[in-house]
């Protein structure tokens, strides 16, 4: 009896203490995911809804159930006997899109994977500074860099002002509005995404198995390719998810580096919301596009856990 | 050649090829990369920067150093507006968010493992994994919906709106600083009989406190900087300033836009470079 109340007593502390943990967390991480929830997870549940209305006549939603938003993105309905007619405007604009966000991001990594690798071998109290100049652009506005680039890459801009000056050119290079310009601008917008990640892996790089390499008459290519590009795998693969993800979403650089014209899946989904107004068709679009995010992240998560269930 | 063979069984040939490799880190052409990725990174802003000084109207062609830009964007009553709007929206969500993520941070590490703390974590990132693009006309289809149904107007939306995507990057180095943070001091006063709220304002704040400067300050600078969301759901009279930016580009290129480009840039600099110092501190 004697031994058995304190025991319960303490139990009931202990019980006590847990609950009022709980409570505390609770209370703790209230705000932050009302805030979440309300205004960036909620409003996604909308945007699936808003995708299977009617667009109003004026902006907004009618609520009036619709698929056409869906059928939208595929086909054009004729006017005259309201068959469908396959219409490629809409995944031409999906697959330029992937198409460019892809071809930056290889472009990334030929540019980011030296550079990281340089900063990794750099003396420690080189590696803070370099790391620090990758890392500034990042935390400088993305519309005033690309307003930047636009300045430099103008028909009148300072590289064919050089180039002319050079000799080299006889009239400037039409880069501005074309998909390179959209390209150049993507590599530069992303590219720290790609440096640091690899970056990462490559700092706690081994160099007693590069020179086991070297020892064992590798040259250069084959160490670089087989030692160093191995382990460094989950960096690059970070950094080009990290490039691949923001590159699809564009909207600023194909903004003003592409003239507007240059449409990417970004500019399209924002049009719907202003000039053209079909709220239900940009809520799809969106949708879309979200999707083929999530599709990139699961295959690299599933790619992943193979990867560990394989060494493990 | 076969002659050395007979005479030294070791191949000599290891050691020859070892040392062509004269240093065992180097890799040709990555020097030049990483310094042409440097250039690629800055140029296009240092041109921005010197042609906001430019005498002339031309960003392109260099007369002379003049201030007159800078006098002008000053002097610009859209660019003012713009500017204060910008900082009442971003020292709002920085307030919002940082207390919010000081909470949550604390709520994920000062506890024990609790169940569902990864759908916590995948939420509180959660603006950081959905393109911004999405983010942004979801959060306008429900301000939409909210004006109808409520008939409320004004910056208050905004304001929400960027404390939302502002909470994961202050929520970032709080953690961190958190996570590094070990739990003697806190248990040494409890020991003394401080109670909980005590240990809390006298011991933990002020151990987190550089990680909650750290965390606002990214805050700010992220709501400071941020284009597509505020383009989305920005209302008449909420423009800011990167908004107004836009807007100018759109109408043409003056060095009035170099010069608000150049402040703007400079404060996000100075900030971030404020905080690496902070940051080192704190490593110390």
């Amino acid at each position: 009896m004697s031994d058995r109340e304190p025991q319960s007593a303490l139990a009931a502390a202990i019980d006590q203490n847990k609950r009022n943990e709980r409570v505390t967390r609770a209370w703790l991480l209230a705000p932050a995911l009302a805030i979440i929830l309300a205004i960036s997870i909620l409003p996604l549940g909308i945007t699936v809804v808003y995708s299977f209305l009617t667009p109003g006549t004026y902006g907004g939603v009618t609520w009036e159930f619709s698929t056409d938003s869906y059928v939208q993105f595929l086909f054009q309905r004729d006017i005259f006997d309201d068959t469908l007619v396959f219409n490629s405007a809409y995944v031409s604009i999906f697959l330029r899109s992937i198409g460019l966000a892809l071809g930056a991001t290889l472009g990334a990594l030929i540019l980011g994977f030296p550079t990281a690798y340089f900063i990794a071998t750099k003396p420690r109290e080189q590696r803070n500074i370099w790391l620090f100049l990758i890392t500034l652009p990042f935390w400088t506005n993305l519309l005033i860099r690309t307003y930047a680039m636009l300045l430099i890459i103008r028909d009148e801009g300072i590289i064919n002002i050089m180039l002319m000056k050079a000799g080299i050119i006889s009239s400037p290079l039409t880069i501005l509005y074309t998909d390179t310009a959209v390209f150049i601008g993507l590599i530069y917008s992303f590219l720290p995404f790609m440096v640091l990640p690899i970056y990462a892996s490559l700092e706690k790089l081994d160099f007693s198995l590069v020179e086991a390499g070297y020892d064992l008459y590798a040259n250069r290519l084959k160490v670089l390719f087989h030692v160093i590009v191995p382990l460094a795998k989950p960096g690059i693969v970070a950094g080009c998810i990290l490039v691949f993800i923001p590159g699809l979403g564009a909207y600023i650089t194909p903004e003003l580096l592409g003239g507007g014209k240059k449409l990417m899946i970004g500019n399209m989904i924002a049009m719907q919301f202003g000039a053209s107004r079909n709220w239900p068709f940009g809520s799809a679009a969106a949708l879309i596009l979200m999707a083929l995010v999530i599709v990139v992240l699961l295959v690299n998560a599933l790619a992943a856990r193979r990867g560990a269930s394989n060494n493990g | 050649m076969a002659e050395p063979m007979t005479a030294m069984p070791a191949s000599p040939q290891p050691r020859q090829r070892r040392r062509l490799v004269r240093d065992l880190k180097a890799m040709p052409g990555f020097t030049a990369t990483a310094w042409l990725c440097i250039v690629t990174l800055y140029l296009p802003i240092l041109v921005l920067i010197a042609f906001s000084f430019n005498e002339n109207r031309s960003v392109v062609l260099w007369t002379g150093f003049s201030l007159d830009w800078y006098a002008k964007a000053l002097e610009n009553d859209g660019i003012r507006n713009a500017a204060w709007v910008s900082v009442k929206v971003a020292l709002f969500a920085t307030v919002i968010s940082t207390i919010a993520a000081t909470m949550a941070a604390l709520a994920t590490t000062r506890t024990k493992p609790f169940i569902g703390q990864g759908l916590v974590y995948g939420i509180i990132n959660q603006p950081l994994m959905i393109p911004e693009i999405v983010t942004a006309i979801a959060t306008l289809s429900l301000f939409a919906l909210v004006k109808k149904l409520t008939g409320l107007n004004g910056i208050g939306y905004l304001m929400l709106a960027h404390a939302a995507f502002c909470i994961p990057f202050a929520y970032m180095p709080i953690r961190a600083r958190l996570e590094t943070m070990t739990l003697t001091l806190e248990q040494a006063a409890a020991d003394l009989y401080a109670p909980p709220l005590k240990v809390f304002t006298l011991v933990t704040l002020p151990l987190l406190g550089p990680g909650i400067v750290a965390g606002a300050m990214l805050a700010f600078v992220v709501s400071l900087d941020d284009v597509i969301i505020t383009l989305m759901i920005a209302g008449p009279g909420e423009t800011t300033l990167p908004i107004y930016i836009l807007g100018a580009i759109r109408r043409g290129i003056t060095p009035e836009i170099n010069a608000v480009s150049t402040i703007l840039v400079a404060v996000s600099v100075l900030l971030v470079m404020l905080l690496f110092i902070v940051q080192r501190r704190m490593q110390r």
